[in-house]
């Protein structure tokens, strides 16, 4: 089960703002899911191969040729801030 | 004290596709900024990531090349972080099954062969650029990189010291390009290292280490090494205690320095990327694969090593793929095959004259039947050494195939006896003085007179045929 604490440090890693409410609320619902895995962990599994997907099936591969084209004034046209080409967004520095 | 130092190295090849990994967006450098950005690049919603076929044929050609296993079911993951070069909030990564595991690479420290094992190589998307000066009070974002494919090759922590790091950091950088999966670019990021650096008294578990970024040239992987390990154990010499975390180099000041603190420690909550399905790799197109590589430096070298050459040479040789054919091709074309002596004129005159033009191999002047034949020019005594590099001057220069500026600048060397015994018996006989001095037993006076022969042919006299002569001369 996951402490308060623990909520907000994912709600930080998620850049999620919890109100005190909504963090026990929140708490409540990931403890539930939580109590769902501990379940499914009880079921015997050895000798099943772990899975990525949950189908047996592969990826098609695409061939490597270029077929996008320049739309920089479209998506442009959906940022708020833009100069020079760029995208502009509060200073980061790390 | 005695230290032993651990390092890992983890390298990001930017592979030469002419497409992004999940888009269609080129990935052509230096283009104007967001010029190059398909909606998936962008995270637009709605959007679904396609893998390059021409990006995990690339990883399976670098998996062959190193001898690593290539898995038959590779899947993709996605690694997730906040950082606004990175539009999706997360990266598109592999972690519990790469493409390849295991291999190694040869490398040569000094006259030592080494080995370095491989743990993994694994591809991903590479993320956008982040511009701080360009606009006042703000951060520019740059996509056209984002969404590049990458592998990141991963070693295990087999090295001992920067030279053997920077050892292998160049065996790499010399294999990718050699199997045409990364330019090599060092500049513009195609290739870049991060580097894990631990120290240890000899015969301890390993100590905690720190991953050093930015190391974007052969020096600086050195330097930061270096000072890395004198920082960690002087800490550990002063009484205190490594810290994990990861460290920017900064070159200028020739340091490493924290880069985020430790509470801000990532947590990346790797899971299977449910928009990508599993990539199966079938064996027949490993086949294909392995059909189509070139022969690989490490049995070049071996194949060089025995024609007899130096380690050193046959080092060099290998550096370029280029290089190596060069060479090959030319021997193929000599009629009188010495491999060592090619392989001096190869990586002495020959290269020298390449650096000098900003040239490499690729787009030699020379061709390397003309190289040939100006090499037995050497070889059957008609040209010096000193002529033969004037020739290859203007064979470089353009000036044509080697016997015709051979006759057309006279450079012949005389090895007629008739016309050597004629100036031997002038020089001797203009030279008294220097006859007795010899006699006298002073050996100086004697390349003296070789010098006097030599300037009377202007040069192109066989030196080998005058000493014989001379001294043939002097005894009787």
């Amino acid at each position: 089960m996951l402490s308060l604490e623990e909520i907000h440090r994912l709600a930080r890693l998620a850049r999620l703002e919890l109100s005190v409410a909504e963090a026990d609320d929140m708490r409540a619902q990931i403890n539930g899911i939580l109590a769902m895995v501990d379940e499914m962990r009880a079921v015997d599994t050895t000798g099943v191969a772990p899975m990525s997907h949950p189908q047996e099936v592969t990826q098609r591969l695409r061939e490597d040729r270029v077929t996008e084209t320049d739309q920089r004034e479209l998506f442009h046209s959906l940022a708020p801030e833009v100069e020079d080409g760029l995208y502009l967004v509060p200073k980061v520095i790390e | 004290m005695n230290w032993e130092v651990v390092i890992g190295l983890e390298t990001h090849a930017q592979l030469t596709t002419a497409s992004k990994i999940f888009s269609g967006a080129s990935t052509r450098f230096g283009a104007s900024p967001n010029t190059q950005v398909s909606a998936i690049d962008l995270a637009m919603p709605g959007t679904l990531p396609v893998l390059n076929k021409g990006a995990v044929e690339r990883a399976i050609r670098f998996g062959l090349a190193v001898g690593g296993t290539i898995a038959p079911l590779s899947a993709f993951e996605r690694k997730n972080y906040f950082y606004p070069d990175l539009p999706k909030g997360y990266q598109i990564s592999q972690y519990v099954q790469p493409v390849v595991t295991g291999g190694g690479l040869a490398i040569v420290v000094g006259d030592k062969d080494g080995f370095v094992p491989l743990t993994r190589a694994h591809l991903e998307e590479d993320a956008g650029k982040l511009l701080h000066d360009a606009v006042a009070g703000r951060s520019g974002v740059d996509l056209n990189r984002a969404g590049t494919p990458l592998l990141e090759i991963v070693t295990e922590p087999a090295m001992r010291s920067a030279a053997e790091a920077v050892a292998y950091a160049k065996a790499l950088h010399s294999l990718v390009r050699w199997i045409g999966i990364c330019d090599g670019n060092m500049q513009e990021g195609s290739f870049r290292c991060d580097a894990n650096v631990s120290v240890r008294r000899r015969g301890d578990p390993l100590g905690t280490r720190c991953e050093i970024k930015n190391l974007n040239s052969f020096r600086f992987l050195e330097k930061a090494i270096e000072f890395e390990v004198r920082r960690q154990v002087e800490l550990i010499g002063d009484g205190g205690r490594v810290v994990q975390e990861t460290r920017l180099f900064d070159p200028d000041r020739g340091e490493t320095r924290p880069m985020r603190s430790k509470e801000d420690a990532q947590d990346y909550r790797y899971f299977p990327d449910p928009d990508l399905l599993p990539v199966a790799i079938a064996p027949q197109w490993i086949e294909e694969v392995r059909r189509s590589m070139p022969a690989l430096p490490e049995a070049l070298r071996r194949d060089f090593l025995g024609y007899g050459m130096s380690p050193y040479d046959a080092a060099l040789l290998t550096e370029s793929r280029e290089k190596a054919e060069f060479f090959r091709a030319s021997l193929a074309a000599t009629k009188i095959s010495q491999p060592v002596s090619l392989a001096h004129w190869v990586n002495g005159e020959m290269s020298a004259l390449l650096n000098e033009r900003n040239l490499d191999f690729a787009a030699s002047p020379v061709a390397p039947r003309d190289f040939a034949r100006l090499h037995d020019r050497v070889q059957d005594s008609t040209l010096s050494s000193k002529a033969a590099k004037e020739v290859l001057h203007a064979m470089t220069a353009g000036e044509g195939d080697p016997d015709a500026i051979i006759e057309r600048k006279g450079l012949r060397q005389i090895s007629d006896s008739g016309a050597l015994e004629e100036a031997v018996r002038e020089a001797l006989a203009a030279n008294p003085k220097l006859v007795e001095d010899y006699r006298a037993g002073k050996e100086k006076a004697f390349n003296a007179l070789v010098g006097q022969v030599m300037k009377a042919t202007k040069g192109k006299g066989n030196p080998q045929e005058v000493s014989r002569i001379l001294r043939e001369r002097l005894a009787s």
